[in-house]
């Protein structure tokens, strides 16, 4: 009784035994909660992209523009074709996604002014990475371009 | 004939009585039944009963707050109208949204008021956190409240962002794809690093954000559900949270000597003829400051009618804002969202140009680096100032206007000269054009200026003594900055981010 005493009704004793048990439901509880939000973070991840396929298959024009740069309508990518053979160089640009346009050195990206070579390398502006190129299989004119595999660049088919 | 009679007489009293047991406390005549109008509801009483006279002075918060509440309510009420022809698929939301520009009753009218409810309210919360930090508001007690405000701050940011891609156009398309390819900066690191096939926090932010790589249905979709479910959710409970807390705090921080100044009234009587029995037991067992106990509420007014109506003001004040930038702009529609043209320039919402202009020089940096070293920044105010002088008070605290003023000066002269640089000679890779990644992402004008106001700040702590000062020339400078990006992504950017005085020296095609 006595030791009890020293301590206010407003103030007790920080923590007394039986508290034991009930910091323990506590602790569980809270894990409980913390290993449910694990599952529910996991479900926004989507698994499987809800994307368009990324390959497609393409009749080259029998003259391309001397730069290269053919753009096959509705997609983001540049085919060009010199004596080594063909290559196919991605349009979107590697800063933040813009699609750059061809000039006549290269391309140039209208958002924040990056500019790439013919092949792609950056040679000023923001951005980070150069162009990638892309895995182009077939031969001669009729050609398959997967947007979602990029090579080396130089690699000409 | 008795029972009838008794009935009809009810009948007759229904209404009087449904009003009565509403208010509970008849009307708000008497210091009792305006406190009791006051506690008896459960949203007026996020309020106080009373409120001290100082928080009353239009100078004291510039109506700011309430401002922002009101913009949000607005923002609200017209967002649930267009929520009844909004169709949130891609082709269907840009068909729906002319639809309810050209086709709907009032349909003009109710998204024009959306848009710029949604502008004000970025203007108002913006510069209530500024008034809210040159009054020296965030101090003790009020620390949390300012992290509260910050989390609103963010949130508001959000809503407008998420708000953006809905009309499916060419500027929401291509807004936020930038937008989500900043989210996939942190890869500008990772991969200057080699690391990004076991570490790739960048990939899998924009994957969240967009449910897939690409722009496109379930980036709609998941937008859609962020504007009009979970950011407002949100942003409601960190209200409540925040309007609470106020309360909590005891009303608005006011200076130590603010009864002396505001001098005597005839509007104040001392409230407690007796020793208050009842009211404060309970604040007897919370420690801390609770507000008077044992005194009775000096220099205090009933909230109803003084606050009341003064919020009132302030509510009217801001809807007539809103509805005459309503009637008289259009909220902007542009061609169907073309995912092989991008809008050139394509331009984020106005306050979101500043980072755009950031974003120009690095991505990471400029999107999420510098934005997270300014959040950071933000939010340790209130627990690096520990001092007592000048709270409450409009630039309170060593230094005062004057230094506020000379910051104005350097925080605007280092801006504008970094940029003006920048945009006469170019920046590393101009000069180098094999510079690594790294070096471009580390220094930049963004980090560059950043670094500059951060020394400038150290200075002022040193040479003043107080914590106080620097953050009172460092978030000036934070503002200068804001201010004069902005200004610059805003007005003197033209096609592929190059600089022109003047839209008309554009170049034609
Ligand atoms: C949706 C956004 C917000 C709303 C609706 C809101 C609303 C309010 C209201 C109504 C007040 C009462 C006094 C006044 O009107 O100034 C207040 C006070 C306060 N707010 Fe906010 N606020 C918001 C955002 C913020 C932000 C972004 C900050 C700072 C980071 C902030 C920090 C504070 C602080 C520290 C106080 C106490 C001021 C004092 O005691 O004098 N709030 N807020
Ligand atoms: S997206 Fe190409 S430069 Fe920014």
């Amino acid at each position: 009784m006595n030791s009890e005493t020293k301590h206010s009704r407003l103030e007790p004793e920080l923590m007394p035994r039986r508290d034991v048990l009930g910091m323990a439901s506590l602790w569980a509880a809270g894990s409980a909660f913390m290993f449910a939000l694990f599952g529910i973070a996991r479900l926004p991840k989507a698994a499987v992209l809800a994307s368009p396929s990324k390959k497609f298959r393409v009749t080259l024009p029998e003259t391309l523009p001397a730069s290269g740069a053919f753009v096959p309508p509705g997609r983001n990518v540049s085919i060009s074709r010199d004596s080594e053979g063909v290559h196919a160089v991605s349009l979107v640009c590697t800063h933040l996604g813009c699609i750059v346009n061809t000039s006549s050195d290269g391309f140039e990206c209208p958002c924040h002014g990056s500019r790439f070579d013919r092949n792609g390398a950056v040679t000023r502006g923001p951005a980070p990475q150069p162009l990638p190129w892309l895995k182009v299989t077939g031969s001669g004119n009729e050609v398959v371009v997967d947007e979602g595999a990029t090579v080396p660049s130089g690699t000409k088919v | 004939m008795n029972a009838l009679q008794e009935f009809c007489e009810n009948l007759w009293a229904a209404p009087r009585r449904i009003l009565d047991t509403a208010l509970r406390s008849g009307a708000p005549k008497t210091d009792r039944t305006r406190s009791t109008f006051v506690f008896g509801n459960v949203f007026l009483h996020l309020h106080a009963v009373r409120t001290h006279r100082w928080s009353l002075r239009w100078t004291t918060t510039l109506g700011l707050g309430i401002a922002s509440a009101a913009a949000t309510l607005i923002a609200v009420v017209s967002g649930v109208l267009l929520m009844f022809y909004y169709k949130p698929y891609p082709e269907a939301a840009y068909q729906s949204i002319k639809d309810i520009h050209f086709v709907v009753p009032t349909g003009r009218f109710i998204r024009n008021i959306h848009r710029w409810s949604a502008n004000v309210m970025v203007v108002t919360v913006i510069a209530h956190m500024a008034r809210a930090f040159y009054t020296a508001s965030y101090r003790k007690p009020r620390e949390f409240n300012w992290l509260i405000g910050m989390g609103l701050l963010v949130t508001t940011l959000g809503l407008s962002f998420t708000g953006y891609l809905l009309p499916w156009d060419q500027l929401a398309y291509w807004a936020i794809t930038i937008g989500a390819n900043i989210a996939q900066s942190p890869r500008e690191v990772t991969d200057a690093l080699g690391a990004t096939d076991y570490f790739d926090p960048g990939g899998l932010q924009k994957l969240l954000l967009l449910g897939s790589d690409t722009v496109g249905a379930e980036a709609l979709i998941r937008f859609y559900l962020f504007h009009v479910m979970l950011l407002p959710m949100v942003l409601a409970a960190l209200m409540s949270v925040h309007f609470w807390r106020i309360r909590k705090d005891g009303g608005l921080s006011r200076p130590a000597d603010a009864d002396e100044r505001l001098g005597p009234s005839k509007d104040v009587y001392p409230v407690f003829t007796d020793t208050p029995a009842k009211t404060y037991q309970l604040a007897a067992i919370v420690r801390g400051r609770t507000p008077a106990v044992g005194k009775g509420p000096e220099n205090t007014v009933p909230s109803m009618p003084h606050l009341f109506y003064a919020e009132l003001a302030v509510t009217m004040l801001t809807l007539f804002v809103c509805l005459a930038l309503a009637i008289a702009f259009d909220a902007p529609l542009k061609e169907l969202a073309n995912p092989n043209i991008p809008e050139n320039p394509a331009k984020a919402p106005w306050y979101f140009l500043g980072l755009q202009e950031l974003v120009a020089f690095t991505a990471f940096m400029g999107g999420i680096g510098i934005p997270a070293i300014v959040l950071i920044g933000l939010g340790l105010i209130p627990y690096l100032d520990r001092e007592k002088a000048g709270s409450g008070e409009w630039f309170g605290g060593p230094g005062g206007w004057p230094l506020v003023q000379r910051s104005l000066a350097i925080g605007l002269a280092s801006a504008l000269i970094v940029e003006s640089l920048v945009i006469r000679y170019g920046w590393i890779r101009e000069w180098f054009p094999s510079t690594p990644q790294l070096v471009v992402t580390l220094i930049n004008p963004g980090t560059l200026l950043t670094a500059i106001y951060a020394a400038y700040s150290l200075w002022l702590v040193q040479r003043y003594q107080s914590s106080r000062a620097g953050a009172l020339g460092l978030f000036t400078c934070f503002l200068c900055g804001f201010v004069v990006l902005t200004v610059i992504g805003t007005y003197f950017r033209g096609p592929n981010w190059v600089f022109y005085w003047s839209p008309s020296d554009w170049p034609k095609h």
